[in-house]
This record gives C-alpha cells, sequence and structure tokens, in this order.
C-alpha cells in the first residue's frame, strides 16, 4: 500500500545534474532561477488535491466531530453553531445498550458485522476461484471475462432495483421457481421484510462485489512468472499443489489490499440497503450507515447521529490498524 | 461454452480431468448467477404491464417497445439523464486531470509530506459517507450564503463532491502506473528544454494511457452511480438518474416494465464504456495497484 518507492528519492537531484550539464538547459534560461520554484512544484502540484480533500473529507469531518458533542435538534439545525453543547450525552446515548437507542445501534452494528464477513468472504472465494480457473487461455475466455465484469460496471441502483423485482413476493422471478417451479417452498416468502431480508441483501452484495475481487485477482495473476508453473510441473507438483504453494503466496500482497477495501466498502456500504429497502430497512438487514442515516435524517437528531458516526470511524480505524498490523507482520515474517 | 479446452500451445503442465470438469460446472453456474438478473431487466422491459404484474413469466407474452416510449413521460427522465451525464462528466475530467498533477508530483519528486499526503488521502476511503454528509451539507449552505455560490441544490456541488470520491484511488493507481514509465523518457524531454510540465504531458501522460483511461472509468462509474449525496444535495431541477429513477415506484401503480426498461437506459453508457475500456483497466491495475 505504500506507492512511494525507494527509487523517487533521487529523481530530482539526478534531474538538476542532467540539465546543468546538458546544453538544452542553457538555452532555457529562464528555467534556472527556480530553486523556490522546484521545491514549490510538487506542492504545487498537490494544490488541488489537497484543497478538495480538505473541503470534501476532512473540514466536514472535524466539524462532524465538533457536532457529536452538541445538541443538535430541529431547533438549532439553522445555525449549528449557536446548538448547547451536550459534553458526552450523544456518546452516551449510543452505548446505552439498555435503552433502545443503544440497543438498536448495536443490533445493527452486530449485523453489519455479520452481514459485512459474509459477503467479503464469499465475493474473495468467488473472484479468487473464478481468476484461477480463467488463468490460461481457452475458447470464449474473452466474452466470459466480460460478461463476469456487468455486475461491477452497473450502476448500483439500476442493479439493485432489478434484483428488488426479482425478490417481489406476488411477481418476483425468486418466489416463482423456488415455489411454483421447484416447490421447494410451501408458500411464496417474503424476501424484502423480516429475517429473509439478511440473505436477500447479501445476495445482491455478493452478485454486485465479486467482480472487483475477480478483476483485482486477475491483474495480480498476471504478475506471476509462468517459469513458476513450469519448474514446478517439473518437480511433479499437481494443480492443487501448484495453486497452494505458488498461486496463493504470489496473490498474498494484493489479498492484503484487496480484503480490506472491500471489507471497508461494504461495512460503509450505503447505496445497495438504501436502494433496496428504502429509509427504514427491515431489522435483520439495517445496516449501520442506514441505521445512522435513518437516526439522522429521519428523527432529526443530528447531534447523535454524529457521535455514532464518530464511533463507527473509530471502530474502523482500529480495524484497519490491527488488520495492516498483522498482515505486515505476517508478510515480514514468511519473506525472513 | 466456458472452458473448452485450451488450444493454446501445450505447456508441461496440462491441466487434468477433473479440474477442467470442476472448472466447466462452476463457470457456468458462475454464469447463470450473474446473467439472470441481466435476462430479467432486459426481458421485462419488453414486456406488457400485465405480463410483470402477474405471476413472473420468463418468456413475454409478447413482445412490446411501449416502455421504452412511456418512460420518458412517466417522470422527467431526459432531465435527470442530462444532470447525470454533466455530473458524472464534468467530475470525471476535474477528477482526473487532478490525479494526475498529484501522481506526477509524488512518483517523481521527493518532498517533505509525501507520506503523510498518500496516508491521508488513502485513509479518506475509511471515512463513512454519512459521517461527513452534513457537515459538508452545512459547508455548502454556509459557503453559498456567504458568498452566493450556489453549492448545495447545484450541479456544481455534486460534482465537487463526487470529484473527491474517486480522487484518492485515482492517485493511488496512477503513482504506480507514472512508477512503471521509465525515467530516462522524461529525463530525455527535460534535456530537449521541456519544463516538468511539459516532460509530464508530453512523455509522461501518453506513455500511460491505459493507467488513466482505467481511472477515468472507474471516476464516470463512481458518480454515475452514486445515491447518498444525490438524494440529500439536489433539487428537483438537478436531480440525477440514481434518485430520479425511484420516482417509477412512488407512484400508485409499480410500472416493473417501465422500470427495468429505464434501468436498462441508464445502465447501457456505462456497462458499453466499461466493457469497451476493461482491458485498458486490467492492464492498469496489473501495471499499477497491485505491483
Amino acid at each position: 500500500m505504500s506507492p512511494d518507492t525507494a527509487m523517487t528519492a533521487t529523481a530530482p537531484a539526478a534531474e538538476a545534474d542532467v540539465r546543468k550539464s546538458s546544453p538544452g538547459a542553457a538555452r532555457e534560461p529562464r528555467r534556472r532561477p527556480g530553486r523556490i520554484r522546484r521545491i514549490g512544484l510538487p506542492y504545487l502540484l498537490l494544490l488541488p488535491a489537497l484543497l478538495l480533500e480538505l473541503l470534501v473529507h476532512l473540514v466536514p469531518m472535524v466539524i462532524g466531530i465538533v457536532m457529536s458533542f452538541k445538541e443538535l435538534t430541529q431547533f438549532y439545525i439553522r445555525d449549528w453553531g449557536t446548538a448547547p453543547w451536550a459534553a458526552l450525552d450523544n456518546y452516551k446515548v449510543s452505548v446505552d445498550f439498555d435503552a433502545p437507542v443503544g440497543k438498536a445501534l448495536l443490533d445493527s452494528f452486530l449485523v453489519t458485522i455479520g452481514f459485512t464477513l459474509l459477503s467479503v468472504g464469499l465475493c474473495w472465494l468467488i473472484g479468487t476461484a473464478a481468476a484461477i480457473c480463467m488463468q490460461d487461455t481457452f475458447r470464449g475466455r474473452g466474452l466470459l471475462r466480460a460478461l463476469f465484469l456487468v455486475p461491477y460496471a452497473l450502476p448500483v441502483y439500476a442493479a439493485v432495483i432489478t434484483w428488488v423485482f426479482m425478490f417481489q413476493h406476488d411477481n418476483g422471478l425468486v418466489n416463482h421457481v423456488l415455489h411454483d417451479q421447484l416447490g421447494i417452498t410451501d408458500q411464496p416468502s417474503f424476501w424484502l421484510i423480516g429475517d429473509n431480508s439478511f440473505f436477500a441483501l447479501l445476495t445482491v452484495s455478493v452478485w454486485k462485489g465479486w467482480p472487483f475481487a475477480f478483476l483485482i485477482v486477475m491483474a495480480g495473476l498476471q504478475n506471476i512468472p509462468r517459469e513458476l508453473y513450469e519448474a514446478a510441473a517439473l518437480d511433479g507438483a499437481g494443480m492443487i499443489q501448484q495453486i497452494r504453494r505458488i498461486t496463493l503466496p504470489s496473490l498474498r500482497p494484493v489479498n492484503q489490499v484487496l480484503v480490506l477495501v472491500l471489507f471497508l466498502w461494504t461495512f460503509n456500504d450505503f447505496n445497495t440497503p438504501y436502494v433496496m429497502f428504502g429509509k427504514t430497512a427491515p431489522e435483520a438487514a439495517d445496516l449501520i450507515s442506514v441505521h445512522i442515516y435513518q437516526a439522522s435524517f429521519v428523527t432529526w437528531n443530528f447531534g447523535t447521529g454524529s457521535a455514532m458516526s464518530v464511533l463507527l470511524l473509530l471502530f474502523l480505524l482500529v480495524v484497519t490498524g490491527v488488520y495492516l498490523a498483522l498482515t505486515s507482520r505476517e508478510r515480514r515474517a514468511s519473506h525472513a | 461454452m466456458p472452458s473448452t479446452p485450451t488450444t493454446a500451445p501445450a505447456s508441461p503442465m496440462a491441466p487434468p480431468r477433473s479440474f477442467l470438469w470442476t472448472r466447466r460446472i462452476f463457470l457456468t453456474l458462475l454464469t447463470g448467477f450473474v446473467m439472470v438478473p441481466v435476462y430479467v431487466m432486459i426481458s421485462s422491459s419488453l414486456k406488457p404491464l400485465a405480463d410483470v404484474t402477474g405471476t413472473f413469466r420468463w418468456l413475454p407474452t409478447e413482445l412490446t417497445v411501449e416502455p421504452y416510449i412511456d418512460i420518458w413521460s412517466t417522470v422527467p427522465l431526459g432531465r435527470y439523464f442530462v444532470n447525470s451525464l454533466i455530473v458524472a462528466g464534468a467530475a470525471t475530467v476535474c477528477s482526473v486531470v487532478i490525479a494526475v498533477f498529484s501522481a506526477y508530483a509524488v512518483s517523481r519528486y521527493s518532498f517533505r509530506g509525501k507520506r503523510v499526503f498518500t496516508v491521508t488521502v488513502l485513509s479518506t476511503q475509511m471515512f463513512p459517507g454519512i459521517l461527513f454528509l452534513l457537515p459538508l451539507f452545512l459547508i455548502y449552505v454556509n459557503i453559498g450564503n456567504a458568498t452566493g455560490i450556489a453549492l448545495f441544490g447545484s450541479r456544481g456541488g455534486l460534482i465537487l463532491t463526487y470529484l473527491t470520491f474517486s480522487l484518492p484511488f485515482s492517485i493511488w493507481m496512477l503513482i504506480g502506473y507514472f512508477d512503471s514509465v521509465p525515467r530516462d523518457l522524461d529525463e530525455a524531454a527535460l534535456v530537449d528544454g521541456c519544463g516538468p510540465l511539459g516532460a509530464l504531458f508530453r512523455v509522461v501522460v501518453p506513455a500511460a494511457v491505459p493507467g488513466i483511461v482505467a481511472v477515468a472509468v472507474y471516476a464516470f462509474m463512481t458518480a454515475w452511480g452514486e445515491v447518498l449525496f444525490a438524494s440529500v444535495m439536489t433539487n428537483d431541477t438537478t436531480r440525477t438518474l440514481a434518485v430520479g429513477l425511484q420516482g417509477y415506484s412512488t407512484l400508485n401503480d409499480v410500472y416493473w416494465n417501465q422500470i427495468m426498461a429505464a434501468s436498462l437506459v441508464v445502465s447501457v453508457p456505462v456497462v458499453a464504456g466499461f466493457l469497451l475500456l476493461q482491458r485498458y483497466l486490467v492492464a492498469g491495475l496489473t501495471a499499477g495497484a497491485v505491483k
């Protein structure tokens, strides 16, 4: 995950040498006064990105953290600066698991954890399996690859609305197949309310998410030298052994980033549950982002909503930190 | 069709039959899983209303293109379409240009704070959107009140927001890509009298076209599909497709055939673009991100 390589450290020095010694540089005297310009140039290049990140991500995040310490109900929203300080009240409400608000948040959090682990696991498994299956060339491979990427390319709302149609009770495909055609269920099930909604959401999430894993693993596989496989085959290693001894270890650095990115995206996903269930999701599929949205915009209590978001961010920071520490150590150990 | 045994040069490790069969079955099942919703979308969009309100049928009783005509009048789909095109197009162009500048700086220069910059930009990916939705909304409203620049409710505000969503991944991927462009090339350009920006645009950018295309595709898809900020930050005139499409089901009858037709119409530009350019995305990821 560290893109700045050692190479870059020597760049400006080399560049300066080239300029001094080359006749080309002498032809361009107006460029020489630029010691300050040369030092300033990288910062100038980064400026637009920095300003935008500040405006859209960092400043709002700081304001969000400040807001989480305020009693920000609809009476103060026009001029949020005047809202009274609430000290830790918003946090106390959020983590008081005996009271309704805290309990609902905890339930939603647990649902989100279960959902995220299952979804990321399945996405990774299917994506990796498909990428390994398509490592050698065969007729129709290009077409198949394009087909597999369609769920990823479809806009979220178009894909999710189609699934909502398929999950309809009376006129959906899922009930038609399971009940009318296969007779697996005694009567048509409800998929978008009640406990089934968890599996409906998981199905959509995996359908939409696995092609990303496929794409990344496929790209990672192309960096494994073919000679490794040939050497292993000469030594008598079978297909399974080659996958276990060569493919999976070579993919480890790719997987480290891939699993983390999938985890963060799935955990924070708002689009899929929101298009599927609207503003209030059924309890079994009440993902935390929609839950917080609901707590903020439906109840108009932005202080508590912000406190919940900050807790969520803290959780993600800890998970990411621990994950990176563990996987990096493992990588170092396996290199030694 | 999947997994016909290879006709490519016989490798020393021809896969065993059991593997070929497992692969054939797995890929067939996976193709089914992937394609069923696509089939439902296409076939339902060509059905009369009676076919989609009654029990599901695999085949339409009759084919009709009426849903494709009706979608434009049931909700102002044309306007949503134009809004989405403007927002996603502008966000993509800005995001790619800014990412190119940033990635060039990180890839070619050493400077104080480089690591802080890359880590900070990447860590914004971790933020739950919900945390900065409301503060951002307040900032836009206040900027509007103070300077008269309407960011809230306007396409401009949405463009600004969306371009930062794709920026971190774009910068990260382009750094990797630029690192793979030989440094000798831009040094030669500098010797020939190009300035640093000349070297960037005449040498590095042309050599990194696949990476840049990949990043552009990603940025466009991100902006085209976003729902959360679009639902809060737009009004009737600036609404994008992501929010506008929900208009078909708030009416008394749910026109599923029209919903499917509209979904297909809004998907075609991105899916077609993505499939045409996916080679670049894979090449870009291979050279950059996953190295």
